[in-house]
């Protein structure tokens, strides 16, 4: 059997997965963990760029995710009124001031001759430049954060266009398509300062700095209420595609649905999140495109080059670190992508959900299982891996409600076991990733 | 008068609670930087580690607490650690048998070592959840303090108090003597000399005739030891939940790395550098003010750095300026 046919019969096997769903379970389900399952392919991939190309070792991937989400809310949200002028531009100004005190620092340190006096210097920079920044700082978040809390006390979004609307506009929902690529750019541009101070050092300390630079990502967006309202959520986000409800008003809409035998509000579920797998499926299309085309460009062999042997790259004139930075903010920028588009679907932002085990471990074990360093590899991964991610845990309720079939209904060993079922994903997730690495490290589809 | 009372206040509030924090991260960082110099991997499943000792013991203590048995006026936990220690050693000697034994033996870079650990942690979190579920447990009992505030307030006449919790001093005299025993163990005895040799260079002690699959059996049998300890002991200072114990993993790796991956010393340093960087930038500083700083200039705000929510900043930071100015961190560690 050819290679081309093992990987093709390998997608149709999980493509199988999800009609079989379809027919056992329903089609909302398997088409709600198909779009998600598009999104963990990008992830994938993005992924699969920094450690299958480059063999960057990148555990923050949940960080870069979580900074898609709050493009999302930055660019798709209404901007709440007089919060810029109430604060807005105070918090913006603050945001420079610290930003012109650490480079300020960093000049200092770079210009001034070695010894104590540059020692205390840059000290004495940075501890001013914080005080007036928390000065700045403060007054203007108390600001922002004072209006109409209950329901705001955030910035908003710049979506203009849907702050002006009246009746539905749909170029104010289509606006918010607009974070997709913002979304992918706030997170190059955290990759970049993670990778200007961490790239270059040892492989385990990357995978601890992008560790903790997620943790810390993860509580600004928890408790910078001003930035997107923290902990309390924003929600009802506006969306690129129709409404349910507009749906099942239109009655070409229901007659359509009529003569295919659905009823409206199943036909209109249905719709939703089949306009959205398609433009899901756009982005991951396109995406995979370039990865391909990168793969196969000089530009990629030198990476793998670089990946195989540092030293002999470094010799033929390669400058690694470089090298290894660009490729590090690519690949966060895709993940920054998949992101934005993760939390457009769910229409809300959540930063209590952002969790390292789903958004950065789940991420790898679906590049590492699918292949690591071939993009298909990565794509068939987060198909397979999320869907049984998912479905592990009905498997795993029915495979208990086997095993204590001989258990009275109210006996504590039963119901313990009932309740530990939501973790039994965590223990087959690590099996499989164990077994994976044994068995076949190179994964499902290896790289050429 | 003053003086005194914000040293009282400053100790009660930020030098105990570091001190205490400190050793439980000394003693995580220890159980991460022995691994690190001997099977020569950063272990991301550690902080499950610790979480797997800590619910033994504290499934234990409930046994116990049922049973009637305590210790009077200490935690029920010292009694049930011995047994929780003996359950993690067979926990992780089994990892050791079933996955990384297979990987040494292969000769396995280290990054895919880490890799491996990143699955054995999934298991690891899951079978803590699926057994003790993921909510907080307090198994704390016995005395909760040694010195109250009502009691050293009464004792001194000072105006501000200092409570010592008995949690707090147990940690530190445990993590005293769980350290001296260490040293003993890697400075005097043969296997903990030939740990050290093997450390140091491996083909050296290979051709010395040291028995590596000894010395890796002894590293997992003192790292289980360490990591029970030091999660029963967070525990005990603070409460016991599993997610918790995955996010200590940030410090932890901080502390060894900040003193020197592979270094045994680093790693006490680098665990109270962190600490006392965590707790005194977190801290607001008003009430110590208050009594140093004359009438007119007293502070109106908080005077709080950071707060709270941002404490793994703080480790970060940490990380990344020694990592910057000093790679192999501030006691000189391995850097492979």
């Amino acid at each position: 059997m050819s290679e081309t046919t093992k990987n093709i019969g390998l997608f149709a096997l999980v493509a199988c997965l999800f009609v079989l769903t379809g027919f056992m379970q329903s089609w909302n389900a398997s088409l709600t963990i198909l779009n998600m399952a598009l999104i963990s392919a990008i992830m994938a991939l993005g992924v699969n760029l920094q450690w299958g190309f480059a063999g960057l070792f990148n555990v923050g991937v949940m960080g870069f995710v979580a900074l898609g989400g709050l493009a999302t809310v930055l660019i798709g949200a209404k901007p709440v009124e007089g919060a810029w002028s109430a604060g807005g531009f105070q918090i913006l100004l603050a945001l420079v001031l610290g930003a012109a005190t650490v480079v300020a620092a960093i000049l200092a340190y770079a210009k001034l001759t070695k010894g104590r006096m540059r020692n205390i210097g840059v000290v004495a920079i940075l501890l001013v430049g914080f005080f007036i920044y928390r000065g700045v700082f403060d007054p203007g978040v108390a600001a922002v954060e004072a209006i109409n809390p209950a329901t705001n006390g955030n910035l908003g979004g710049l979506n203009w266009l849907a702050a002006a609307r009246d009746s539905d506009v749909r170029s104010a929902d289509l606006f918010v398509l607009l974070a997709w690529p913002v979304g992918g750019l706030l997170a190059a541009g955290a990759a970049w300062i993670i990778g200007k101070t961490a790239l270059g050092l040892r492989s385990d300390y990357l995978a601890i700095a992008t560790l903790g630079i997620a943790e810390i990502i993860i509580a600004i967006m928890k408790n910078e209420d001003w930035l997107a309202r923290g902990v309390k959520n924003v929600s009802g986000l506006p969306r690129p595609v129709p409404y349910e409800v507009t749906l099942q008003d239109s009655a070409s809409f229901v007659e359509r649905a009529n003569a295919l035998g659905l009823d409206a509000t199943t036909a209109s579920t249905l719709w939703v999140k089949t306009l959205y797998a398609g433009l899901f499926a756009v982005v991951l299309i396109l995406m995979l495109i370039m990865a391909q085309a990168a793969l196969k460009s000089p530009w990629g062999r030198m990476m793998r080059a670089i990946r195989d042997n540092e030293v002999a790259a470094q010799a033929m004139g390669k400058d690694v670190t470089k090298r290894h930075l660009q490729i590090f903010i690519l690949g966060s920028a895709i993940c920054g992508i998949a992101g934005a588009m993760m939390t457009t679907l769910d229409g809300q932002l959540t930063p209590g959900t952002y969790q390292p085990l789903r958004f950065t471990f789940l991420i790898w074990l679906m590049v590492i299982v699918g292949g690591s360093g071939n993009n298909f590899g990565a794509v068939l991964g987060g198909f397979l891996i999320y869907f049984l991610w998912i479905q592990v845990e009905p498997m795993g309720a029915w495979l208990i409600d086997v095993l204590t079939s001989g258990l009275a209904d109210g006996n504590p060993v039963k119901e313990h076991l009932k309740d530990g079922v939501a973790y039994m994903r965590l223990m087959t997730m690590g099996i499989v990733l164990l077994l994976v690495l044994r068995f076949s490290p190179r994964g499902l589809i290896p790289e050429k | 008068m003053d003086f005194l009372n914000a040293l009282v206040v400053l100790s009660n509030f930020v030098l105990i609670p570091a001190v205490a924090y400190g050793s439980q991260l000394a003693l995580g960082a220890l159980g991460v930087t022995l691994i690190y110099g001997i099977l020569r991997f950063s272990n991301f499943a550690h902080g499950d580690t610790m979480a797997f000792g800590t619910m033994l013991v504290v499934l234990i203590t409930y046994l116990f607490q049922s049973w009637g048995i305590s210790l009077g006026p200490l935690p029920t936990a010292l009694l049930a650690l011995p047994f929780g220690i003996l359950g993690c050693m067979l926990l992780v000697l089994f990892t050791d048998r079933a996955v990384y034994r297979f990987y040494r033996q292969q000769k396995a870079k280290p990054v895919v070592l880490v890799i491996v650990s990143m699955g054995v942690m999934f298991i690891m979190n899951g079978l803590v959840r699926f057994i003790i579920g993921p909510n907080d447990q307090r198994f704390a009992d016995g005395e909760r303090f040694i010195i109250s505030v009502r009691e050293f307030k009464q004792l001194t006449g000072l105006s501000e108090g200092l409570a010592i919790r008995t949690t707090q001093g147990i940690t530190v005299v445990t993590a005293i003597i769980v350290v001296a025993l260490l040293f003993w163990f890697l400075n005097r005895t043969r296997t903990g000399k030939s740990m050290r040799a093997y450390s140091d260079n491996e083909d050296l002690a290979l051709l010395s005739g040291i028995n590596p699959e000894r010395v890796v059996l002894y590293t997992w049998l003192i790292v289980a030891a360490l990591a029970t300890v030091a999660g029963t002991l967070y525990g005990l200072d603070k409460t016991f939940k599993p997610f918790t114990y995955f996010q200590l993993l940030l410090p932890i790796f901080a502390a060894a790395i900040v003193g020197g991956l592979g270094n045994p010393l680093g790693a006490i340093a680098g665990g109270f550098v962190i600490a006392f960087s965590e707790v005194t930038i977190t801290y607001a500083w008003k009430k110590v003010l208050k009594y140093l700083l004359p009438e007119n200039l007293e502070p109106s705000s908080l005077m709080q750095l950071i707060s709270t929510d941002y404490k793994f900043a703080v480790s970060f930071a940490i990380l990344v300026i020694v990592l910057l100015f000093k790679p192999t961190g501030l006691f000189k560690g391995k850097s492979v």
